[in-house]
């Protein structure tokens, strides 16, 4: 039930209420609202419970375990929340001139650096509020690049069939054309297409390493040269940065533009669409190019980089500093793990991955590329229990859900069938891996012995299965007063 | 293995073509993918009209876990389209070579015809096409 459901004429909640009756006379009557704004009126008890009660209808990484693939759900440690929300930083006022935001610099300019260094690139600005916006940039610049050399007939991206969808979309946003180059059986790029597809005509390629596949790129040096020697950018896809942090550097593979998912790798709170924060590293030559404002440092104060000192920038993306709080959570975080921290991350995300992997696959589940090691997600391919037992990736991932687990990313990448792509994260101690493993076993045996009790979940849920296709067809987001 | 008739030939892009004679051609796309696609829930046609490369996205199929283009499998223009499937995207599921005929196309060049795949060939494809 939606809160303008429980409204009743005349009920109040006071405590949030001004304390002050607001003077109105500087406001210009047109620009005044002359009606009541549509709000619902309830007792602060009732909002309370309405919004206590949905929060206990989530599933999230601080109630379940999340191995949502891709999207690197891992513990966002409550220390990052609290020095987030100090007033010195959460009462900064975006004008607020650089002399009076000498800390909140300090914090973004550290920050920078701390990135620039762990993905081995020669400059950072944290502008794009999210991933796509951090892929909008990246290719932005890319463009910039190119346009500055007058250098117009680059005119195609190459991207990898198991590419995320935002990849494609993004290059056609920045005026490209998109050509697909395929992936081989193993899950490496096709370096043979690679070579064919490459020429003048192209201005970049946009990779995932380790790939959407959940498998290093191999020859990744020999695909930044057949690239760069075509006169082309490598845009590097920071997707799955959690899996390679502190051990090898986006940069010395040759790389010249990157952008960061902080929600997913620095352990900032993400899903529901947001707040999330992309920045975008670069190489030297892009270094004109970055969005403003960055920040810098002169060796004594920190101040704004703007347009003024940076005059080839591309533009700013938001309004002031991108999401400033997401921002800090991520910089705490980074300060916390501190270097040695940093490989942690990777190792950990890489050695819960394989352990989970091998598991499962001596429970008689089928990896999509047995034999590859697992980076910090892996595949697996239910087509048989589909075939067999006619319970597919969608059915087991429902049922996941009534033994409190949030499932795997189902039906990604596109190029396996019946796939859960999934990925636990470092955050999780082996008893919970454990438990993925013995439910997926017992869910297999119900799919064999009561198909229609896997086909039918969750039952557990405040809500059953959901129509995915009337979801898709009859779009209806918006809450309207009936008159 | 899911339905692969005999009389018609098809792309590895799992596209079918039927030869209605007087080079007209008929297109869909397979049982196997709708199979894979599962539940449809948008389509996109080609204009009437326009003039496709063999090999060349000149429509999109919705489902519920994915979009996915639909290549043309032969040159040529787009005689008529199959605006049913607009409303009804769910055809392609429940008859993928029948009513859920994607659009007919008036061929550049015959010869083209000779390149797509036959029924067994295709068949073999769809069984090992994991990636």
């Amino acid at each position: 039930m939606l809160i303008h459901e429980q409204s009743q004429a005349g009920r109040r909640a006071t405590a949030q209420a001004p304390k002050v009756k607001a003077d109105l006379a500087g406001i210009p009557a047109h620009l005044r609202r002359d009606d009541v704004p549509g709000l619902p009126e309830v007792s602060e008890m009732q909002a309370v419970r309405h919004y206590t009660r949905l929060s206990q209808k989530n599933f999230s990484i601080d109630t379940e375990f999340y191995p949502l693939g891709s999207c690197t759900m891992k513990y966002n440690p409550r220390a990052c929340n609290s020095l987030a929300l100090l007033p010195g930083l959460v009462d900064r006022h975006p004008h607020a001139p650089d002399t009076h935001s000498q800390g909140f610099l300090a914090c973004m300019y550290e920050l920078q650096e701390m990135l620039k260094e762990v993905t081995g690139m020669k400059a950072v600005s944290l502008q794009p509020a999210a991933g796509a916006q951090g892929e909008f940039a990246g290719m932005a610049m890319i463009r910039a690049y190119h346009d500055s050399r007058n250098d117009d007939a680059r005119t195609e991206v190459l991207v990898p069939d198991a590419a995320h969808g935002t990849n494609p979309a993004t290059a056609v946003m920045c005026g490209y054309k998109v050509k697909e180059i395929p992936t081989r059986k193993d899950g490496d790029v096709d370096l043979e297409a690679l070579k064919a597809a490459v020429g003048p005509q192209t201005a970049g390629i946009m990779l995932t390493n380790p790939s959407t596949l959940g498998v290093f790129e191999r020859r990744i040096k020999e695909i930044a040269r057949i690239v760069h020697e075509a006169g082309g950018l490598l845009y590097y896809d920071g997707a799955n940065l959690n899996a390679i942090l502190g051990k090898v550097r986006p940069g010395d593979m040759g790389f010249d533009v990157i952008h960061m998912n902080l929600h997913k790798t620095f352990s900032t709170p993400h899903g529901g669409g947001g707040p999330g924060a992309g920045p975008v590293g670069v190489s030297e030559r892009l270094i004109p190019y970055l969005p403003v404002p960055m920040a810098g440092f002169d060796g004594s104060r920190y101040h704004w980089i703007t347009e003024d000192d940076h005059p080839e920038t591309i533009g700013r993306l938001t309004a002031f500093a991108g999401n400033a709080g997401v921002l800090i959570r991520a910089y705490v975080y980074a300060r916390m793990l501190g270097r040695e921290g940093m490989v942690r991350v990777s190792e950990y995300s890489t050695l819960n991955a394989n352990y989970l992997m091998k598991k499962l696959e001596e429970a008689g589940f089928q990896l999509a590329f047995p034999g590859r090691r697992a980076t910090h997600e892996f595949i697996v391919t239910l087509k048989k229990e589909a075939k067999e037992m006619g319970c597919n990736a969608m059915d087991f991932a429902k049922r996941l859900l009534d033994y409190g687990m949030h499932a795997p990313t189902t039906y990604f990448p596109l190029l396996v069938p019946e796939c859960f792509l999934i990925e636990p994260t470092e955050t999780e101690a082996p008893d919970a891996l454990d438990g993925f493993v013995a439910a997926m076993r017992s869910i297999r045996e119900e799919a064999q012995t009561n198909p229609e009790l896997v086909k039918g979940a969750p039952h557990s849920l405040p809500v059953r299965r959901l129509d995915d296709v009337r979801a898709a067809r009859e779009l209806d987001l918006r809450w309207q007063a009936s008159s | 293995m899911s339905n692969v008739p005999s009389d018609l030939k098809y792309t590895k892009s799992h596209e079918w073509v039927r030869d209605e004679g007087d080079g007209i051609v008929t297109v869909g796309i397979t049982d196997h993918a709708q199979e894979l696609l599962g539940d449809l829930v948008f389509v996109e046609l080609p204009e009437v009209g326009a003039s496709l490369d063999a090999g060349g996205d000149c429509a999109v199929v919705e489902s519920v876990k994915a979009a996915s283009d639909v290549y043309a499998p032969v040159g040529g223009e787009v005689l008529e389209i199959n605006e049913e499937l607009v409303d009804a995207p769910e055809t392609i599921n429940s008859d993928a070579y029948g009513d859920g005929w994607m659009f007919k196309l008036k061929l550049s060049d015959a010869g083209e015809l000779g390149a797509l795949l036959g029924a067994e060939a295709y068949a073999e494809h769809a069984e090992n096409d994991d990636h």
